[in-house]
């Protein structure tokens, strides 16, 4: 199977490539498209800022194609939100995958960003197995997606908000499954598997 | 609802284990990636490695170390020491690292705080400080806690958040190796007048004390080293423990 990792300027996607290597995949972290158009599975992670982030990707028409892919696509955290269609981050546009919008998490409550172990509440068994409902997994982000009808599993921080989600070919984490232990290698595996 | 993560720090010099007691007299403690893998089994949350050494030859190798843990360990880590310039930043986060921990450089050079959060984000940076209560005030402490500033605990962390850190460790001087307790009363009121989370650091002994932490303290995470190196608190029972107190635990 080729897996491919989309690379652009966003942080640890080192970590992401090291973790399929833990599942026993060898995959190829590329910016070019038709290495990204020829894999069975291509994975857009992400650590970064939203309007740089759509910047470079626009640059390079990576939004264009991505949109275009008709293979599985995993999107890790910023990815799950360049995968909507605006955030409120740099008030930017974005690839428009889910039909969502991303939002800032609300001032004066808990510490922001979200940083660390939560649970997921509810999942919808494809990309998150059923049997890890309730299982912690890690996150770090200071915007979130709303619940819609594309979210594929929750977790509540304040506000309850998309941790998973899924429309056709496409799937997301705002959680990182390549730092999410044990579990977060079953998600892996099953993106794999889908 | 988020969990409190307990943290073991490991001690590196020249690629081993090490654990500094009141920041003096170091031992060996083993190896760094076998040690962190074996803290992830037990349900650590997160692993700090913090270079000691730091020479210019030692950063290099430290690198390669990087590489290697996040090769092997599949939860997040920060990794800390002899960060004094954004490229030293740049090296660990593409050898793997989650995190980087800046402490002195940042009280040298405060733009640091912004060009590391500015370039990589602001999850990317910890920022720590050591700090001592002597003249009633907590004095903010550099090299290893080695030469004192003018710097004051509170309006520093104050001052790093908004210039974009996006942690803050706090490792208590007065409490740092002596097993009696974290500083829980300066925790509540650092954690009070931040909005970025805070890990406590330096005292650990007790399974209480890491209750205290969490509740008194309202710290989000805990640090500790030799209490878990020399396996005086395994991470396991810890973790049963505070859940037994109702405290959120993965």
């Amino acid at each position: 199977m080729k897996v491919a990792i989309i690379k652009y300027n966003a942080g640890n996607i080192r970590s992401v490539d090291h973790a399929l290597k833990r599942v026993g995949v060898e995959a190829l972290v590329t910016d070019d498209h038709k290495a990204i158009l020829a894999a069975d599975r291509v994975i857009f992670p992400g650590v970064g800022e939203a309007a740089t982030t759509m910047k470079y990707l626009k640059e390079r028409e990576l939004d264009r194609l991505l949109k275009e892919l008709t293979s599985p696509v995993l999107g890790i955290c910023l990815g799950q939100q360049l995968m909507c269609s605006w955030s409120e981050e740099g008030d930017t546009p974005c690839i428009g995958i889910f039909d969502q919008p991303v939002k800032r998490f609300p001032e004066g409550g808990l510490k922001v960003p979200h940083m660390g172990w939560n649970s997921l509440d509810r999942v919808n068994g494809e990309l998150v197995p059923s049997e890890l409902k309730g299982t912690y997994v890690y996150f770090v982000h200071s915007y979130y997606v709303p619940i819609g009808e594309d979210t594929a599993a929750e977790t509540t921080y304040m506000v309850p908000f998309s941790a998973a989600m899924q429309r056709g070919n496409f799937y997301a984490t705002q959680f990182h499954p390549e730092k999410s232990g044990d579990p977060g290698e079953l998600i892996l595996k099953q993106f794999l598997k889908l | 609802m988020l969990a409190k993560r307990i943290i073991p720090c490991l001690d590196i010099r020249n690629g081993k284990t090490v654990k500094g007691i009141m920041f003096e007299n170091v031992v060996d403690v083993g190896d760094p990636v076998e040690l962190g893998a074996k803290y992830a089994r037990d349900g650590a949350d997160e692993l700090v490695y913090l270079d000691i050494t730091a020479t210019h030859e030692g950063r290099k190798l430290f690198a390669d170390l990087v590489r290697r843990i996040s090769e092997h360990l599949n939860i997040p880590f920060t990794v800390g020491g002899g960060i004094d310039r954004v490229e030293d930043a740049e090296l660990l986060l593409s050898a793997g690292a989650d995190k980087v921990s800046i402490n002195s450089s940042a009280v040298r050079d405060p733009g640091l705080v912004d060009r590391i959060a500015g370039g990589f984000g602001n999850q990317f940076l910890v920022v720590a400080i050591d700090a001592q209560w002597q003249d009633d005030r907590w004095t903010v402490f550099i090299n290893g806690g080695r030469i004192p500033t003018d710097r004051e605990l509170f309006s520093w962390a104050r001052e790093v958040q908004e210039r974009g850190a996006g942690e803050i460790l706090f490792t208590s001087m007065n409490h740092d190796g002596t097993k009696n307790g974290f500083a829980c009363d300066a925790l509540r009121e650092l954690s009070g007048q931040l909005t970025i989370p805070v890990i406590a650091s330096g005292g650990a002994g007790r399974k209480e004390h890491f209750v205290e932490v969490f509740e008194r303290g309202m710290a989000d995470a805990a640090l500790a080293a030799s209490i878990f190196h020399y396996n005086e608190i395994p991470v396991p029972e810890l973790k049963e423990y505070l859940k037994k107190n109702n405290i959120i635990i993965r």
